[in-house]
């Protein structure tokens, strides 16, 4: 099933963090396995976050193989020899848990692609988010867990997206729960609520062309489909309406980027989306309780059409 | 309900598009009897006082125990009771199977009034999905918006929507009313089955697809027609209940009705006989 929630704040900061995991833990029934939240932090610009993994958690319920702490450590050092050979200056480094990793990197180059080809050569590791705003986390139980084990909830910013997975078509591990991120692009995530059917065709499609996939999740497509679109010229909300109809299946989705929030839902508006549309504050999410986690007062909210493509900034 | 009075006028039924089918062979269809009004009360259902007001707060409750005490004031006599707080939560008020006003003050999430039989429900917010599913008889009416599935698989009863609804609103329908005050989703009236779907705005693609009879009016653009969804002659028959029908829905009441479309079945699609197997077995 799965749920997704987002929200964004228009013209101030607040605590998404906090907000987004109400949001997510009112939607937990909707699945638990693991939840992710793609927040959009209030910095200063300059250096780029980068929220990685080094192995996964293989607490109860995981699909993962455990492996000795030791081989994380390796894979870490590994990453950090890399990022010196690239030019990269680690500014601020924390280790939240023996398995993921926030880097604070000073990095002057504008493709990515090169730099997250280097990281992610390095076997068990992947880079869970690259941005001067973005940071990914992501990891198995409800959202409160997480924003427990990460202590997201004092994490202060503009805009966040998250997702409550059940899961179906891959496995209970973090590389394959949502947020992903739009590999090799700054600061986009996207979180998917449906199935895909012609993933495999559009998969094979993209290798192709050189995108890279981390996973087996379908969701995962959605990402990078839309970073290829927006590799070759197109806008945003251009890769978004295309994606309508070429990505076939049931699926609503959220996307962002450093400065806006956008929804698409498919032409058979077979997965649910309640929207909730202010001067100051957008929010969404896959049933209407996600949305008075944050607002319990009495409001006016809709569903979105099928076949409907909105994006919002902050 | 036992209220029917009467089932002898087939021919008004049959011109305004409630019974156009036509049978041959054996049929297990059934008409009421008021001579046998005591068989249509439930067991477990109360007697109720109108005039018997109150209000529950069911801010701090779980769907469960907030359906329970409803229950619980109806058995005590409450004719009305007020709702404060739903909040957005799932499947509240599901399962009325008596007389009783039901007022929500805000919104309800899914499944809102499912599997119901002669409630009068306003709701003073919007809906989540599948509002009122399986209605039987009674009048739900909402003040804002509804999502998808609004309506689904309802047998009788008036559900009517002030605001804007999802998508496959009267899916699988066997009867009532639905009434959209705005717009309408995508495969609105996917494969009804009877009864009529009235939408004073715009709807989406794919309209009536796959229905089997039934009728649906619309007021604004229709977004496409469904797989055997075809127009049909807006009569003078129609347009006088389509106002009665918006008058007492307290919507639309000065809509202008003899611009409506109204689309029904092209019964191309049907591809069935009403024989039972064993029957289809002594036949072959």
């Amino acid at each position: 099933m799965c749920g997704i929630a987002g929200l964004i704040h228009r013209g101030k900061s607040s605590k998404v963090g906090h907000e987004l995991q109400g949001m997510l833990q009112a939607l937990k029934h909707r699945g638990e396995d693991s939840t992710g939240y793609a927040l959009y932090g209030d910095t200063d610009g300059k250096n780029f976050i980068m929220r990685f993994k080094v192995g996964e958690n293989v607490g109860e319920g995981s699909t993962s193989v455990a492996e000795d702490v030791s081989v994380y450590d390796e894979r870490k050092k590994i990453v950090d020899s890399y990022l010196n050979e690239m030019g990269a200056k680690i500014i601020k480094e924390e280790r939240v848990l023996p398995y993921s990793l926030r880097y604070e990197i000073e990095y002057y180059k504008k493709d990515l692609l090169e730099f997250s080809q280097k990281i992610e050569s390095i076997p068990g590791v992947e880079i869970l988010s690259m941005g001067k705003s973005l940071e990914v986390i992501k990891d198995l139980g409800n959202a409160k867990m997480v924003c427990d084990r990460y202590n997201l909830d004092k994490l202060i910013g503009t805009h966040a997206i998250g997702h409550a997975r059940m899961a179906t078509e891959s496995g209970v591990d973090i590389k394959s729960a949502h947020p992903f991120w739009g590999y090799p692009f700054s600061d986009v995530s996207v979180v998917h609520n449906g199935q895909l059917t012609n993933y495999w065709n559009n998969r094979r499609a993209l290798e192709n062309k050189g995108m890279r996939f981390m996973s087996e999740c379908d969701s995962e497509l959605i990402a990078v489909y839309l970073a290829e679109k927006m590799r070759d010229g197109a806008s945003l909300e251009e890769g978004m309406k295309e994606s309508l109809t070429g990505l076939d299946g049931v699926f609503t989705y959220f996307v962002a980027t450093k400065d806006s929030l956008g929804m698409a839902k498919d032409t058979m508006a077979a997965k649910p989306l309640v929207l909730y549309e202010s001067d100051d504050l957008v929010a969404m999410g896959s049933e209407e309780i996600a949305i008075r986690s944050i607002l319990p007062q009495e409001i006016d909210t809709y569903d979105p059409f099928d076949g409907e493509v909105k994006v919002w900034q902050i | 309900m036992a209220n029917i009075k009467s089932v002898s006028k087939k021919t008004k039924a049959q011109a305004m598009g409630m019974h156009t089918e036509v049978l041959t062979g054996r049929t297990q269809q059934k008409f009421f009897n008021p001579d046998e009004a005591e068989n249509f009360y439930y067991f477990g259902t109360h007697d109720v006082d109108f005039n018997k007001r109150t209000d529950l707060d069911v801010k701090d409750m779980t769907a469960a125990e907030a359906n329970k005490e409803i229950d619980n004031l109806m058995g005590q006599g409450y004719g009305t009771i007020v709702i404060k707080n739903p909040q957005g939560k799932h499947s509240l008020g599901v399962g009325i199977l008596n007389k009783l006003n039901l007022i929500f003050e805000g919104s309800l999430g899914y499944f809102g009034m499912g599997s119901c039989d002669g409630p009068i429900v306003r709701i003073n917010g919007r809906v989540g999905w599948s509002c009122a599913e399986n209605l039987m008889a009674g009048k739900v009416v909402i003040e804002k918006n509804a999502g998808s599935c609004f309506g689904a698989a309802i047998r009788g009863g008036d559900l009517i929507c002030k605001g804007s609804v999802g998508a496959r609103t009267g899916i699988d329908m066997k009867g009532g009313t639905i009434i959209i005050g705005g717009d309408a989703g995508a495969f609105t009236g996917f494969m009804m089955q009877r009864g009529r779907i009235i939408i004073l705005g715009d709807v989406g693609i794919n309209l009536g697809d796959s229905m089997y009879d039934g009728t649906i009016f619309v007021g604004g653009e229709i977004g496409s027609y469904g797989s055997d969804a075809v127009d049909a002659e807006l009569t003078k028959s129609d347009q006088d209940w389509l106002k009665r029908k918006l008058k007492v829905a307290e919507i639309g009441e000065n809509f202008d009705v003899s611009k409506m479309k109204k689309i029904v079945a092209g019964k191309k699609l049907w591809n069935y006989d009403n024989l039972e197997p064993t029957e289809k077995k002594g036949a072959i």
